[in-house]
């Protein structure tokens, strides 16, 4: 007898929708023997857990703000990932997308009409974070240089320059050693919605229809699918690749800048080591389990913000590390990257003689 | 001065030691054609159960056969979801680290001992102390490279013998080729599966065994976050020292170096900012990816990257 | 002493696969085929691209694993699981893509995997041993030069080298010649009867009916994954065979209108290109297609003909030289410019470059039209028009596919090209590129797509049919024109088409000495 995987004839709809249930069904399996391990009651921490995250406004508010970012995020990386450009950087594309914010709202602002000066911060950061990633896109279309490897090295330089100011030449004298820069004139504020709510939720929904709308419905999103599902094929039928690649990536990038800036908007008010998260890396996640679609994005962020959230109430409410959540996160990944192969294979017993060397 | 430079090069060593350890274990794993992106994570891991087990045992050998326990399991599940399961390796590596990250931070806060609230900040333990080579460390200047600890010692044995098994060695070919291309190691009856999963596990032990390093030697103790990014760092590294193992300590030293410099410089109380100092390797990583990219696309020799990374194989896809 | 030998041989073939059923999603590949070969033989296989004959050699080397049927090696029954396996059996095989590490040296893919390596292997012992085989047979590598450094005919070399090193006696040879020249070829053959003395035995796989007598002594013939034939060499003819391979007489003329050529529709001047190792692919090569005519590209693969199509459609560059098209200059011009300018073109690898799979058949048929109105309108697509010309295309061609929505790579090979025929016949304004359209489809698929050309030509396009079948092209061609390492050798009307000279001044020969040889041979019956 042997198992072996065999590749469908046709794509499961079944398995795309059973495969996350199941992951996540695994997770709490997994991490409740975790738990109890430590002598904790699995149960009890669940039910905090998800109380945390969505028990109250106040609390579910507190999950949304998590999740803007990873929104924003996790919609520019899936534009990337459409088009195989494996884009790791949104990170840097984010932090640099609220260090350009920051240089507007503090240091440009007195040239700008307060009327414009939100909107300015928010072009600003969008377009940092599509120049950070045009870098690597360029190195690409021209060079054929890995953008794994160029994105995920442009995370530390951005990383670096944004701790460079906010130590260094930014941090504001009045902030009585305390590393971040001074608050931004309140015409740079991103208004909030409710609780620490700020609009970008607004921005993220809104983008989220709008590039749905892009990669069904368009031209740009057509081509997209036929450089991402066979380049040789979109190069035949005379698809531009690179120009699409460089403006899809811009783009990309954009979404990401735009994260950063209505973060350091809308939240902080200056730029500050809080900006820097890591909601960068888990963009990525969001986007691989959405299977890159915009409106499971966003549900994907509010997941993965409503674990980060809830590992931060169960650390204030029964004391126990607030890591928890991030390693539920991870838990959930595993069985659901384990599950991803079934959906184009299926897994087959055979009834024949011997063992089968793998 | 001479002092100052024995002690930038004490320190660039010091500092060194533990990329190095993985930035071996992450070449002998990509050299078989798997990116493994959960270093931050399986350094964290081995860091936290290495101090744990030297605080509560006060056996530094044992401390390292757990730490790199913990390499075993994460890099085992990274190999059984990117080579079983053919999943996305950049996906399956972060999750890695994603939960590592995770975990060691909740076993910070578990593990220690009840009087400290479970916590294992702030606690001391056995550690690696230095010892100096009679004589040897007595050589001005280079002297320095021998009064270190005994996981360095092990590292300037590690490079030569990781280099001569890769390059020299028929389990180095045969690895080589896994990760040059399957179909032809496959066809050659080298088994691509076996070959992938030794080596990614292999390389993930490497990989803790570096966290293990902090914890218990370079900054001894336990606190959040001790690895302070090294395991990316251990990525461009890889990338810089061109998979392979001879050149992992250029890259180490880069690194390493700069970091004593950095010291030196803020004691001085130079004017360069530390940030743009920091920024240096990266640029330096990404100019070798371009100039190596640029090299090859001359129809110059082949330097770079495994030409199978990152892609999963499978025998009967046609 | 060595009748019997032969005696006893005669009844324990060195293999033997009984009953061997190999199936893939959707495709039975080898059905209840069983084969013998004999020691000190060389049994060719023989049928089109499809067959089976690949599949079939990948389950003896345990590249594959067969679903029903068992195997014997000199007699006893083998468990060959994987290519180790096979290795330690002795069976080796050349495979079609040459598994070469182009890192390494030629030395270390020689001894790559074998089990008896010393842990440090001594190189210079390798070479040495490397280098006696080479004088031994006449194969002339250097053992320390890199594979990527080595040109094709080189790497078969090190292939073959790498077989004889490893001590196989067995040796499978998945259609060796397709990329070697004719010297090359006739080198092949005389290293393999060198091998055939020493008493090893080879299985030759060939979709060429010539290289049958001048390689094996047996024939086994394979028709759809089944067993079709299997003949002594001697006593049969290629036209015999040719009726076996495709399960009926392939002589056969498709009804044509007489050509009646008007304006120049592509003019090729001077056409020079290179390849990536800075070599020449194209020299100095000119023709010119006309409105309502065919003209066929004769030539063994690899000798420019993929650089041609690729350099008139704008996917590669050439690097001096004009390519015209309806009088306009398009010399180097995007792929996109030269669709804009009326050209379709039939890419020679349907599956990697013809179709995107993982899209809807729909999709695969509007990939053209997509760019204008009424499929899109002002960047927006109106799914209505989508689904509309693709039912159209679908009753035309006569695609087979459960739904329109199906994901093209799904469908069989047949209806792939169809796809892929609808979509580049219905965006052609004037000059269609067809390169190899019916390799690998059964019959009945084959005289569609010939028939398509055909009528694309009646209608008043110029077509270039670029085919290694001169079946096909004396069939729908109107004028023939060789090419040979990047050189038109000779252009001939497809009526006066006589298949040896075409096949002289595909060995290279000009068309004034082709002919010259042609009647020589005719004297001297069968010279080559």
């Amino acid at each position: 007898m042997r198992l072996y995987f065999e590749k469908r004839k046709t794509s499961s709809k079944i398995v795309l929708i059973c495969v996350p249930i199941i992951s996540l069904v695994i997770s709490l399996i997994l991490t409740g023997f975790l738990l109890l391990v430590f002598g904790v009651n699995p149960l009890a921490t669940f039910s905090a857990m998800f109380n945390g995250a969505f028990g109250s406004s106040q609390n579910f508010a507190e999950t949304l703000v998590k999740a803007v970012p990873l929104m924003l995020t996790g919609l520019g990386v899936s534009i990337a990932f459409r088009l195989r450009f494996w884009n790791i950087g949104a990170e840097g594309q984010l932090v640099l997308g609220g260090v350009a914010a920051t240089w507007v709202a503090l240091f440009a602002s007195p040239y700008i009409p307060a009327f414009l000066l939100l909107p300015s911060v928010l072009l600003a950061g969008a377009l940092a974070g599509a120049a950070w990633a045009g870098v690597p896109a360029l190195l690409k279309t021209r060079l054929q240089v890995d953008e794994t490897l160029t994105t995920l090295m442009l995370n530390y330089v951005a990383i670096l320059i944004a701790e460079g100011l906010f130590y260094g030449a930014w941090r504001d004298p009045g902030g009585m050693g305390f590393p971040g820069t001074a608050r931004f004139p309140q015409a740079a504020w991103l208004p909030r919605i409710y609780g620490r709510v700020h609009y970008g939720l607004v921005f993220a929904l809104i983008l989220a229809v709008v590039l749905w709308f892009f990669i069904y419905h368009t031209k740009w999103g057509f081509e997209l699918h036929m450089i991402g599902k066979n380049r040789t094929a979109a190069n035949y039928l005379g698809v531009n690749i690179k120009r699409t690649i460089l403006v899809s990536i811009l783009i990309s990038g954009a979404f990401s800048g735009l994260a950063g800036a209505s973060e350091v908007a809308g939240l902080a008010r200056r730029l500050q080591e809080g900006l820097i998260q890591g909601y960068g890396y888990t963009a990525i996640i969001v986007a691989w389990m959405a299977q890159l679609n915009p409106f499971a994005s966003i549900a994907a962020a509010i997941l993965m913000a409503a674990l980060l959230v809830g590992g931060d109430q169960v650390q204030m409410m029964m004391r126990l590390p607030s890591a928890v959540g991030l390693v539920m996160q991870g838990m959930i990944l595993f069985p659901l990257l384990a599950g991803s192969l079934f959906s184009e294979y299926r897994l087959r017993i055979s009834r024949t003689r011997g063992e089968e060397t793998p | 001065m001479m002092l100052l430079v024995q002690s930038i090069i004490a320190i660039t060593i010091r500092a060194g030691t533990s990329l190095v350890y993985a930035t071996i274990g992450e070449i002998y794993t990509e050299r078989t054609g798997v990116l493994n992106l959960g270093l931050e994570g399986m350094m964290l891991m081995g860091a936290v159960t290495a101090f744990a087990v030297a605080y509560h045992t006060g056996s530094l050998v044992l401390s390292l056969l757990v730490a790199m326990s913990m390499g075993l399991v994460l890099s085992a599940i990274h190999a059984f979801l990117c080579i079983t399961m053919r999943a996305n390796q950049v996906v399956s590596g972060l999750s890695i680290t994603l939960f590592g990250t995770g975990m060691a931070s909740f076993l910070g806060q578990r593990l220690g001992p009840a009087e400290n609230s479970f916590y294992l900040v702030g606690l001391t333990s056995v550690r690696f102390n230095r010892i100096a080579v009679p004589f040897l460390s007595d050589i001005p200047i280079l002297g320095a490279l021998f009064n270190q600890d005994i996981m360095t010692y092990g590292m300037y044995i590690l490079i030569p013998l990781a280099w001569f098994y890769m390059f020299k060695t028929k389990h180095g070919l045969n690895l080589r080729s896994v990760g040059e291309s399957p179909h032809t190691a496959d066809a050659m009856g080298i088994s691509v599966t076996k070959t992938r999963y030794l080596f990614t596990i292999v390389g993930g032990m490497f990989v803790s065994l570096g966290g293990a390093h902090l914890s218990l030697s370079y900054t001894p103790g336990w606190t959040e976050n001790i690895t302070g990014g090294r395991g990316w760092i251990v990525i461009a590294l890889v990338i810089f020292s061109m998979w392979n193992p001879a050149r992992a300590i250029y890259g180490a030293l880069l690194f390493g170096g700069i970091n004593a410099i950095q010291f030196r410089l803020q004691i001085a109380g130079a004017a360069i900012p530390a940030p743009v100092l920091n920024m240096f390797p990266y640029l330096a990583t990404i100019a070798v990816l371009v100039l190596v990219t640029w090299l090859e696309s001359k129809g110059k020799k082949r330097l770079g990257a495994p030409a199978a990374l990152a892609v999963s194989y499978m025998r009967e896809d046609k | 002493m060595e009748d019997t030998m032969a005696l006893q041989n005669d009844l324990t073939p060195v293999v033997e696969m009984k009953g061997i059923t190999k199936h893939f999603p959707g495709v039975t590949a080898n059905n209840q085929v069983t084969l013998k070969l004999y020691p000190g033989e060389v049994l060719a296989l023989l049928g089109e691209n499809g067959a089976g004959k690949s599949s079939l050699m990948n389950v003896l080397v345990g590249l594959y694993r067969q679903d029903e049927g068992e195997i014997l090696v000199r007699g006893t029954p083998a468990e060959i699981h994987s290519p180790k396996d096979a290795v330690q059996l002795g069976l080796g095989m050349v495979h079609q893509n040459f598994k070469l590490v182009e890192t390494m040296t030629v030395a270390e893919n020689v001894v790559l995997g074998l089990k008896h390596l010393d842990f440090i292997p001594s190189f210079s012992e390798i070479c040495r041993r490397i280098n006696t085989i080479s004088r031994q047979y006449n194969l002339q590598v250097d053992p320390r030069a890199y594979i990527w450094q080595l040109g094709v005919g080189e790497q078969q070399r090190v292939e073959i080298l790498k077989l004889i090193y490893r001590g196989a006696d067995i040796l499978i040879l998945d259609e060796p010649t397709a990329v070697l020249t004719p010297q090359e070829s006739g080198e092949l053959s005389r290293i393999i009867a060198q091998m055939i003395d020493e008493g090893k035995s080879a299985i030759f796989i060939t979709h060429k009916m010539e290289e049958i007598k001048r390689f094996s002594q047996r024939v086994q013939v394979l028709r759809k994954g089944e067993t079709a034939a299997v003949l002594e060499t001697s006593k049969t003819t290629p036209s015999e065979l040719a009726r076996l391979m495709v399960g009926r007489e392939v002589l056969f003329r498709l009804e044509k209108k007489i050509c009646c050529p008007g304006e120049p529709v592509l003019e090729v001047k001077n056409l020079c290109a290179s390849n990536e190792a800075g070599r020449p692919s194209l020299q100095d090569l000119s023709f010119i297609i006309r409105a309502g005519e065919i003209l066929g590209i004769a030539g063994v693969a690899g000798n420019g003909q993929r650089k041609l199509t690729e350099v008139i459609t704008g996917l590669d560059r050439a690097d001096s030289g004009k390519v015209v098209i309806q009088g306009k200059d398009m010399t180097n011009r995007t792929p996109l410019d030269l669709i804009q300018s009326g050209v379709s073109h039939i890419p020679p690898d349907r599956i990697s470059m013809g179709i995107v799979g993982d899209m809807s058949v729909a999709s695969n048929l509007v990939m053209k039209e997509y760019r204008s109105e009424p499929v899109v309108k002002r960047g927006i697509f109106n799914y209505k028009e989508v689904a509309k010309s693709a039912k159209e295309k679908i009753d035309a061609y006569n695609i087979s596919t459960p739904s329109q929505n199906t994901e093209a790579k799904f469908l069989s090979g047949g209806n792939i090209q169809k796809i892929i025929l609808a979509r580049e016949i219905g965006a052609c304004r004037g000059l269609l590129i067809a390169s190899y359209p019916s390799r690998g489809l059964d019959v009945g698929a084959m005289e569609a797509v010939r028939l398509q050309l055909i009528d694309q030509r009646n209608i008043g396009n110029a077509v270039l049919l670029v085919s290694e079948d001169l079946e096909e092209l004396i069939t729908v061609a109107d004028r023939i024109a060789v090419i040979y390492e990047g050189r038109i050798m000779g252009e001939v009307p497809a009526e006066k088409a006589d298949i040896k000279i075409i096949g002289h001044m595909m060995a290279g020969a000009s068309l004034k000495g082709a002919a010259q040889a042609a009647a020589e041979a005719e004297l001297g019956e069968d010279g080559i």
